[in-house]
């Protein structure tokens, strides 16, 4: 039955388990570059990856609509959030609160997604992002809320042109998109205030 | 020596303990039954649950008799109650064109298809005291009607007969009725959410309003179109089934109040309505509600902003009096760190100003000085 | 037809259900990405009055879980009746670790106070905010507010504060004093005295604001710039004590005006409790325990 995969994989826990990943996405949201590790387990279909699994179960419910990548609209993946989340996916970008982007897809650009508005800026989208680790990529220096001098991470799998999509995206604020980077069962967040510079070797 | 006082804890549990003694009263009297309540104080219930927005009579009456019969703090142990309720879905507009009508009275037409129909109402009561009901009094059955009642007509469909009044107006495409306890505010509100606000409005702050309007804060001629009161049916939809099933009945009060409108470039000159729509049979909050709709719909009909009742953001934004009630019984909470500030400041401030008064002497201390 | 309610529902951890803790939680996370911007919740009706800490009663019920240490604070005070009311509420329905200690916490409710002691990074600070809107007495339209932070439009608080600064030679705002996050957004900090407003600067907690009766959450990451609005001329201070606690004899903390007799006899303490009590443990002693002390012996 192919459709056990969809009826199957959602926290063993639900309330515990989305308390404990909201405050591991939160507290790496509040402290960007900082690494967390998701304590629960999902178990989404692939490709999407487990922790991308769990800040879906975590945060995503009827009113939030999802845009998924062509190649996990194609999978299991819609059936499951529909499922356990009841979240409607949306085909249309701009109208999305929440998207999903598994390892190795192209990373849309973020202008593509709501970014708020200038008097509502909360209205915009969390773009949530599987690469492929958060260790030996370029590195990269943050900086801004949340840091207090200036952090590197050297995540591995976004594209070249990723710190210009940044850059574009910080210049907008306060409106903009949110980024949530997961890899395997780790997580970590760059807000739209976190100014992102390739760190010159 | 001072010790910093201890045991709020025990302070609280005592003052409940307390509370709970006078909410019982003299032993020596059976306590009050929530079916006695519901039977014998069904007015009080009905304002609870129209306020509460939840439509259950044993447990607004539950409130009222754990509130001692404080009617704020019932709506607001009501609604406590009602957020925790999980949804289990929305259900289709009801109808009250085929209301099972208990009363009926129009004040625009002398007779019309359906009657006037007083039903149970104090307005033609004379307000004598009633010893009788000193005692349990004997109470006779009341008469009922004999055979099948004609349709009863409501009065905006005859007019809109004539193509005077107003429609019932077009919600556009796709637009799903809003519910302002699940969705934060905002101004301005679609006519649908401030139509909701007003139904679980305070009555006494929309009655005040409404009566503004009457005496010329705000420029409302109204005619009561129709006041109804009755059961009505709700529905629900489920899509499995390709139809709505019934939940069952409950008891609403309609108002329908017709105001004369001159015509603007947008619209003709017509009657324009305003609408109100309670739980339970309450005519003032009904009345009120739709006195104060109208008045709202300003943008509509291109009317200036001249008055309290016709501006939205101060009317719906006061009009809750569980908010109201909390924020401003909550200047009663400590607020001793603030003062603090406040009486340095005016320390200083009185400082300053004494040695001003001081250094600049005005014309009598300089005069008494010499 | 049975009249009597036969069963009630009963609550979730935490008291609130799945469905809001999510909204909750969404515009916590959007908060923390916008310093200082106020957003719009579909705030819950709690079981407390509007007024009285709903907005930071919903913030903590959102994120507080089973391995969490809840300090609930009024005034600066653990022993206050509605921090202990709410405290009380917390350990019911969701069964949690309290504590009075501000280090053993991760998580402190606050009305009108920041804790003396510096707080770390593994703990959240969550205030109790009646108005959110710092312009709201200048303009008590939501409408024109909302336009004003849109257009970054401020230029109505300063003249309030500089007429201040005309009529009585300085700004006679003293708590609830306007700060400005980032330098983007004007905020109010809750009505806590100014003197707390330079703690929020460069904080290493987080720092959530809960407005319920307003439907409004904000929040200060850690170490976000968070700047006291002021004049070149006339620069922000906080307010000064002339003398040190009378129990613990701590100097550059808040204190309380405690009246001790019907002949202008007072004396002046820690407003905030844990801070007052820790100093006494390892030996503090203010000039009015000295002499307590003295006469007991």
């Amino acid at each position: 039955m192919a459709d056990t995969q969809i009826f199957s994989g959602a926290f063993a826990e639900p309330v515990l388990a989305a308390q404990s990943v909201f405050r591991t996405v939160m507290d790496c949201m509040a402290r960007p570059g900082t690494i967390g590790t998701i304590a629960a387990t999902a178990r989404p279909p692939q490709p999407l990856g487990v922790a991308a699994g769990a800040v879906a179960l975590t945060l995503c419910d009827h009113d939030t609509p999802v845009w998924l990548t062509p190649q996990l609209a194609r999978s299991k993946l819609p059936g499951w959030l529909s499922f356990h989340t009841g979240a409607p996916i949306t085909g249309e970008k701009h109208e999305a609160r929440f998207a999903f982007v598994e390892k190795e897809a192209v990373l849309p650009g973020f202008a593509l997604f709501s970014p708020g508005t200038q008097e509502y800026p909360d209205r915009s989208a969390t773009l949530v992002v599987e690469v492929d680790s958060f260790e030996d990529g370029r590195p990269l220096k943050l900086s801004g809320p949340g840091i207090r001098d200036e952090a590197v991470i050297a995540p591995q799998g976004l594209p070249d042109t990723f710190v210009a999509l940044a850059e574009a995206n910080r210049a907008m604020f306060p409106r903009g998109v949110d980024l949530i980077l997961v890899a395997g069962d780790r997580v970590l967040c760059l807000p739209r205030t976190t100014v992102i510079k390739n760190r010159e070797a | 020596m001072y010790v910093a006082v201890k045991g709020g804890e025990a302070a609280i549990a005592n003052a409940h303990r307390l509370l709970a003694d006078r909410r019982r009263g003299d032993r020596s009297l059976p306590s009050i039954t929530i079916e006695q309540i519901v039977a014998q104080l069904g007015l009080a219930v009905d304002r609870v649950m129209a306020e509460a927005s939840l439509y259950d009579r044993a447990i607004a009456a539950l409130a009222i008799r754990q509130s001692r019969g404080d009617m704020i703090e019932a709506i607001f142990i009501l609604r406590a109650y009602r957020t925790t309720l999980p949804r289990f879905g929305y259900s289709v507009p009801v109808e009250t064109s085929r209301m099972l009508v208990e009363r009926r009275v129009s004040a625009t037409y002398k007779d019309l298809p359906g009657g006037q129909l007083l039903g149970p109402t104090f307005d033609y009561t004379h307000r004598l005291l009633d010893p009788s009901l000193l005692r349990d009094e004997q109470v006779e059955e009341p008469l009922q009607r004999d055979g099948e009642q004609e349709p009863v007509m409501r009065v905006s469909d005859i007019l809109a007969g004539e193509g005077l009044v107003e429609g019932d107006g077009e919600l556009p495409a796709g637009h799903v009725p809003g519910d302002l306890t699940r969705e934060p505010l905002e101004f301005p509100m679609a006519r649908d959410l401030r139509l909701q606000a007003l139904a679980r409005g305070d009555e006494g702050f929309l009655l005040s309003l409404a009566y503004s309007t009457q005496r010329g804060y705000g420029n409302n001629h109204p005619f009561v179109g129709e006041v109804r009161m009755g059961e009505v049916e709700v529905e629900l939809d489920l899509p499995e089934l390709g139809f709505a099933v019934s939940l069952g009945r409950i008891q609403v009060t309609e108002c329908q109040m017709i105001t004369q409108f001159k015509g603007s470039v947008k619209s003709p000159p017509q009657f324009t309505r305003g609408y109100g729509l309670v739980f339970g049979q309450n005519e003032r909050k009904a009345m009120s509600m739709s006195l104060v709709d109208r008045a709202l719909r300003t943008d509509e009909f291109e009317e200036d902003v001249v008055s309290p009742a016709q501006d939205e953001e101060f009317v719906i934004s006061h009009s809750d009096n569980v908010q109201a009630t909390g924020f401003v019984e909550h200047l009663k909470l400590p607020h001793y760190v603030d003062f603090q500030a406040e009486l340095d400041l005016m320390r200083r401030m009185r400082r300053e100003h004494d040695e001003r008064s001081r250094e600049e002497p005005g014309d009598d201390t300089l005069e008494a000085a010499q | 037809m049975n009249a009597v309610p036969s069963e009630l529902a009963t609550y979730n951890f935490a008291y609130l259900d799945e469905q809001t803790k999510r909204m909750i939680r969404r515009t916590i996370l959007k908060a923390i990405a916008i310093p200082g911007y106020q957003v719009p919740f579909a705030s819950r009706e709690m079981p407390m009055p509007y007024g009285w800490g709903t907005g930071g009663v919903q913030v903590t019920a959102a994120i507080l879980g089973p391995e969490d240490v809840l300090k609930v604070i009024d005034q600066g005070a653990d022993d206050t009746t509605n921090a202990v009311s709410i405290r009380a509420f917390f350990q019911k329905v969701a069964n949690v670790a309290v504590t009075t200690k501000t280090r053993e916490a991760t998580i402190i409710q606050t009305r009108h106070r920041i804790p003396e002691e510096k707080l770390t990074a593994g703990q959240t600070l969550v205030y109790q905010v009646p108005i959110p809107e710092p312009l709201r007495f200048l303009e008590p339209r939501e409408t024109e507010t909302r336009k004003m932070h849109a257009l970054e439009e401020y230029g109505l608080m300063h003249v309030k504060l500089y007429e201040d600064i005309a009529r009585n030679g300085h700004i006679a705002t003293t708590y609830s004093y306007p700060v400005k996050v980032e330098g983007r957004y004007v905020m109010s900090p809750s009505p806590t005295p100014k003197f707390d407003n330079p703690k929020m600067h460069m904080s290493e907690a987080l720092q959530l604001f809960g407005a319920g009766r307003e439907k409004r959450i904000y929040a200060l990451p850690p170490f976000t710039d968070v700047v006291s609005l002021d004049f070149e001329d006339h620069p922000f201070e906080v307010q000064k004590f002339e003398r040190p606690c009378a129990l613990c004899g701590a100097e550059n903390v808040y204190l309380d005006e405690v009246v001790l007799d019907d002949r202008g006899g007072r004396m002046f303490v820690c407003s905030d409790t844990d801070h007052c009590e820790d100093r006494r443990d390892h030996g503090h002693c203010g000039t009015m325990l000295a002499y307590g002390k003295a006469a007991a012996e």
